[in-house]
């Protein structure tokens, strides 16, 4: 769905996006990750044509971008940096005036497009009055409404859960994965971790505009090789386990075993009472924090660390 | 595009206050040379208004006087500033450019809209000071005793049939003078996300050359500068009508607008949009 090939962005002596070739498959919800000012936004926004690339290919549908543009764009809704409305006007009538001012979007559908848009996002029963009195959550609310007007097949959706509350966020995942069952490739831009790791079954990561992981997430979260246990009998475990602890913290044993099963099998023998035991997983979080740096809106007294920032 | 960009023209409060201004600031000078006792001597307060005192079917075109110089500019660019930089600010220009709707298109919409704002302004302005100028004024007929005729600037009287067309002469000159200026307001606003930037640069622009335009040392560039036809328009109401000026004027300003949209168009359709 989407293909980018050594894509590159330079603002003046700044480099946004560097040598990033991306893969999405049809049919995926892709995490798209970074810390802050690390290019997402600006990768985005070249994927629309908004920004123009300085170097690379990109390739949404099978077609390139933004020599054709015009043909891809009707099936991709989107979401950038933020919603916009007019303040002044109502949200059926912004999403009437969007909706009516690009091709391919027949009047006679309208109004039911739009109702059923609104209907998905939780703003069915929204009155007439304007965009300007809405809450920052409406508004993101309304902006998703309008990435999905026109049923788009690929779904392009910069930081989409901003400014929602918990519930709104968890309403937003799960109309994601409904829209995604139903064949909608999903791509979203997030810094948010907990987020992507809900929703997304593969990931990007990006750091100073360098795509510095790419990967299914079922991939990355493998066992560690080792197995939590939670003993009120630490003492007893440690002598038996000799050897084979890696760590402990309290009542908690990090004890490198292939089978926790076996393993929970062994200690009840001997006497050992189990609290808990679970195989340890390694984090989307200790993986993105192994593979980036601090985002750029951390400045620390070293310049030398600073590289490419998003103006 | 061309339509929806025309509803969001006439769905904005703001354009339709610009318009009630336009109108209001004729209707009040009105009623201050109805209510003295002595009409303005000549060349004082505008073209027309010694003349309206008689008849005040001639009053629109002394409040086309009244408004040209300053307020109708003013609105001109306040508008075409804020046109492209306003959306761009606003993050809206981002959502079109991705419905989608071409580059181009959006230029083309927006001098579209330009345009019809302008032609709405003026005949809105002509509309209401022929209210305003005939009631306060009235016709002229008890004065001449002949209904409505109006005596050109040249000392002939027009018919009111003549009168009309004259005006309408005047209308098509005046919007032809406003969107030349109101498209280096629209180029402006291109290269900025700041609508009151654009809206300020044009004005600066109106000024510059009307300041060049009273210097008798700027005569080899007067010829060129955006203000030097816009009272050219006067000329419908002498007769003959004396085309020379009228004609330059809009050759000038058809020289303006081819410039500045290309110019416009060459930077928007090239530009990063974020």
């Amino acid at each position: 769905m989407i293909v980018t090939r050594e894509l590159t962005k330079r603002f003046g002596r700044v480099l946004a996006v560097d040598q990033v070739s991306l893969h999405v498959h049809a049919g995926d919800r892709y995490g798209f990750l970074g810390p802050n000012g690390s290019g997402k936004t600006t990768l985005v926004r070249m994927l629309l044509g908004l920004v123009y690339a300085t170097s690379g290919e990109i390739e949404l549908l099978g077609r390139p971008v933004p020599r054709r543009l015009a043909e891809v764009l009707p099936s991709v809704g989107s979401l950038v940096e933020g919603p916009a409305a007019y303040p002044h006007l109502n949200g059926r009538t912004n999403l009437a005036l969007f909706d009516a001012a690009g091709p391919g979007a027949p009047r006679r559908t309208r109004r039911h497009r739009i109702e059923e848009a609104l209907d998905r996002v939780g703003l069915s029963g929204v009155d007439r009055r304007p965009v300007r009195a809405y809450s920052l959550g409406m508004r993101q609310r309304l902006g998703l409404a309008a990435a999905l007007l026109r049923r788009p097949r690929l779904l392009v959706l910069d930081e989409p859960t901003n400014a929602l509350d918990p519930q709104g966020i968890r309403e937003v995942r799960e109309l994601l994965i409904e829209l995604n069952r139903e064949g909608t490739t999903v791509f979203l831009s997030s810094h948010l971790l907990a987020e992507v790791e809900q929703l997304c079954t593969r990931v990007g990561v990006v750091d100073r505009g360098r795509l510095v992981l790419e990967q299914s997430l079922s991939e990355l979260r493998t066992p560690t090789g080792r197995i939590l246990v939670d003993t009120p009998d630490p003492a007893a475990a440690v002598a038996l386990l000799d050897g084979q602890l890696d760590q402990r913290d309290g009542n908690r044993l990090f004890v490198r075993h292939p089978d926790p099963a076996a393993l929970n099998a062994l200690l009840v023998a001997e006497g050992v009472r189990v609290a808990e035991i679970s195989t340890e997983r390694h984090t989307l979080e200790q993986i993105v924090l192994d593979v980036t740096s601090s985002g750029s809106d951390r400045v620390d007294r070293d310049p030398d660390a600073r590289r490419g920032r998003t103006p | 595009m061309i339509a929806v960009e025309l509803r969001k023209l006439m769905l904005r409060p703001r354009m339709w206050l610009s318009v009630l201004l336009l109108c209001l600031l004729p209707a009040l000078v009105a009623v201050f040379v109805a209510t003295a006792d002595f009409p303005p001597p000549p060349g004082q307060g505008g073209a027309f208004l010694s003349a309206v005192r008689r008849n005040g079917s001639l009053y629109p075109a002394a409040a086309l006087a009244l408004v040209l110089p300053v307020f109708l500019p003013l609105a001109v660019a306040v508008l075409a500033g804020d046109a492209v930089a306003g959306e761009s600010a606003s993050g809206t220009l981002r959502y079109l450019l991705v419905r989608p709707v071409g580059r181009t298109y959006v230029l083309l919409a927006k001098l579209i809209a330009l345009g019809t704002f302008i032609v709405l302004a003026i005949v809105l302005v002509v509309v209401t000071s022929l209210g305003v100028g005939v009631l306060l004024f009235g016709t002229g007929a008890e004065a001449v005793g002949q209904a409505g005729t109006v005596t050109s600037l040249s000392g002939v009287t027009l018919s009111p049939a003549e009168l009309a067309l004259r005006l309408l002469g005047s209308i098509g000159y005046i919007v032809a003078s406003m969107l030349g200026f109101g498209v280096i307001a629209l180029f402006l606003s291109t290269l900025t996300d700041s609508g009151l930037g654009a809206t300020l640069g044009a004005l600066a622009v109106l000024i510059t050359s009307s300041v060049l335009q009273a210097l008798d040392a700027a005569e080899p560039v007067k010829d060129y500068l955006p203000t030097n036809y816009w009272l050219a328009w006067i000329d419908f109401f002498r007769d003959p009508v004396f085309w020379h000026s009228i004609n330059q004027g809009l050759l000038l300003q058809a020289g303006y607008v081819v410039v500045f949209f290309g110019a416009a168009w060459a930077n928007f359709a090239t530009r990063d949009v974020t």
